[in-house]
């Protein structure tokens, strides 16, 4: 049961985009979804199409991995198209009832369609190819700026990696836990939903107790070892832009302008 | 023939990229009333086999025959067999929940659907088994030692009358007293009621002292399955896959090989004792 749940969900592969500085990557999705939302003609589209094929082969995450994260969106997906096709006012082309299809609305549809679904492909491939860990480093580096309006950055990116790092743990000691108390002739499937509430109790007390004793040793573990927040610590392995990060950049750079130049002139 | 498992195969997160075979062809037959250890590595697989036998994990193929019934077969009641086999896990302390040590006993037994005064009955049964008295019951979980906590956990499967008791790591953690006390009491209950005992362990030498067959897994197969002398004659194996013998069978060895006339056999120190006694007169 506990195991079809996936969060954070690194896919492991030795790829040039895996090792990319998590720094580019989120400013490359960044960089992407702002463009599909620039974007106004259907050549654009087709570029956009073309990038995003070429990088997932590149990163080498298998193709089916990266749709599973459109399932969690296909409703919302559904709502926006129906209100694109039914509410743009313009040139009637269809009509049931009251509800009239103009073309343009058909067209705005499409393109939030083809949108909401390349930015979830989009941010699936980097949080594929980034373990949570970078993820935290390169927000923390990458948001340092921030640190100068004294905004607790390091903290905000201690706290995020924490709770990563506590989920796996959490899933696993629930799953323990479960199954302890299932060894004992515990049901946590059957009975109504009062009935089921009542049957988590078993499961919840002890979890509970378990992750308060873990964030106390962790506290404890940490202050140990000389942790006093961010002011002066290092990194072991500091974030630097290598060779690699720099081509990355400039290929943002050249897709921003091809993008734009597809976008004002190819009139289709 | 109490249990019977027949080529059992498990594989963790099978068509992922994270896929691993747990367990590789086991072939087992566990006898009413016997007193069994099992020993392996970290990760050979103990854990996840004796969960199978109480049908938490499902096999992905293979099968686990129950007393003659097949327990993967259709209608098969695993509330009926979770209550035959009673597995206590890794620091089963940490699933306490209940206000009280009593009523935390008292889980087990209520899930089967028992009457009040049984449930009771039972409870105080099992806590004087695992030696809590009277003074221990309206206590919170939360307050006891660490051996006492393991012991009301044990006791919490004990109330459900168990014909197979399998204990997974129980002395993990505890110190040397408290685990005597516990390996003794589990070695009481298997004398006194006839319960087929399951020791799961690391420690060569906390079995040694009480089980009269050891089951060696390694990298999720059966490596080896017999009784502790002739498992231990197997020494420089066992040390192959990151396991030990118990000192005396190496004091024993090393007396043999520099020409003593010893029985290499022998697997606790008393036995030992009285070897090195006979060799030297």
């Amino acid at each position: 049961m506990m195991k079809d749940i996936t969060l954070g969900q690194y896919y492991p592969a030795d790829s040039v985009i895996h090792k990319l500085d998590p720094r580019v990557k989120l400013v490359g999705t960044m960089v992407f979804i702002v463009s599909l939302f620039a974007f106004r003609s259907i050549s654009c589209y087709i570029l956009a199409t073309a990038v995003l094929v070429v990088i997932i082969k590149i990163s080498r995450v298998p193709f089916q991995f990266i749709v599973r994260g459109l399932k969690a969106i296909f409703i919302l997906m559904m709502i926006t198209v129906a209100f694109n096709l039914f509410l743009t006012p313009g040139t009637p082309v269809f009509r049931i009832w009251k509800l009239t299809i103009t073309a343009e609305g058909v067209e705005t549809a499409a393109f939030m369609a083809i949108r909401l679904v390349y930015l979830i492909i989009g941010s699936s491939v980097m949080t594929l190819t980034t373990t949570p860990n970078d993820l935290t480093d390169g927000m923390e580096k990458g948001l340092g700026f921030l640190k100068r309006v004294h905004v607790p950055v390091h903290e905000i990116s201690m706290i995020m990696s924490i709770a990563l790092r506590f989920i796996p743990i959490l899933m696993e000691e629930t799953d323990k836990i479960q199954k302890a108390q299932m060894a004992r002739g515990a049901d946590f499937e059957s009975g109504n939903l009062i009935q089921k509430a009542k049957n988590l109790i078993p499961l919840l007390v002890p979890l509970f107790v378990s992750a308060f004793r873990r964030a106390n040793d962790l506290a404890m573990a940490m202050e140990a070892r000389g942790y006093h927040g961010g002011e002066g610590r290092t990194k072991m392995r500091p974030l630097e832009y290598k060779n690699r990060d720099k081509c990355a950049y400039l290929l943002m750079a050249v897709y921003l302008l091809a993008g734009g130049l597809v976008n004002y002139f190819v009139r289709f | 023939m109490a249990i019977k498992i027949e080529r059992l195969n498990y594989i963790y997160s099978e068509g992922t990229a994270f896929r691993k075979q747990a367990l590789k062809d086991i072939n087992l037959e566990i006898p009413d009333g016997q007193f069994i250890g099992m020993i392996g590595h970290t990760g050979s697989g103990k854990s996840t086999l004796i969960q199978h036998l109480n049908g938490l994990i499902r096999a992905t193929s293979g099968t686990i025959y129950y007393n003659g019934e097949n327990i993967y077969g259709e209608g098969y009641s695993m509330k009926e067999l979770r209550s035959r086999v009673g597995l206590v896990f890794q620091y089963p302390e940490h699933q306490l929940f209940e206000i009280d040590v009593f009523h935390d006993v008292c889980f087990g037994p209520k899930n089967l659907g028992l009457c009040q005064e049984e449930i009771e009955e039972r409870a105080r049964e099992a806590l004087d088994q695992v030696g809590l008295d009277s003074s221990y019951y309206r206590k919170s979980p939360f307050e006891l030692s660490g051996g006492q906590k393991r012991r009301v956990a044990i006791a919490g499967i004990l109330a459900m009358h168990p014909q197979v008791l399998i204990l997974d790591e129980p002395t993990a953690g505890l110190d040397p007293r408290g685990r005597d006390e516990i390996l003794d009491q589990v070695a009481k209950l298997h004398r006194e009621q006839n319960i087929t005992v399951i020791l799961v362990s690391h420690s060569m030498e906390d079995v040694a002292n009480y089980v009269e067959r050891i089951i060696v897994m390694n990298k999720g197969q059966v490596f080896l399955d017999d009784t502790p002398s002739r498992v231990f004659a197997h020494y420089k194996e066992l040390e192959g896959v990151g396991l030990a013998a118990p000192q005396v069978t190496y004091v024993t060895q090393t007396l043999k090989s520099q020409g003593w006339d010893i029985d290499t056999s022998v697997t606790t120190i008393e036995e030992a004792k009285q070897a090195i006694l006979r060799a030297m007169s």
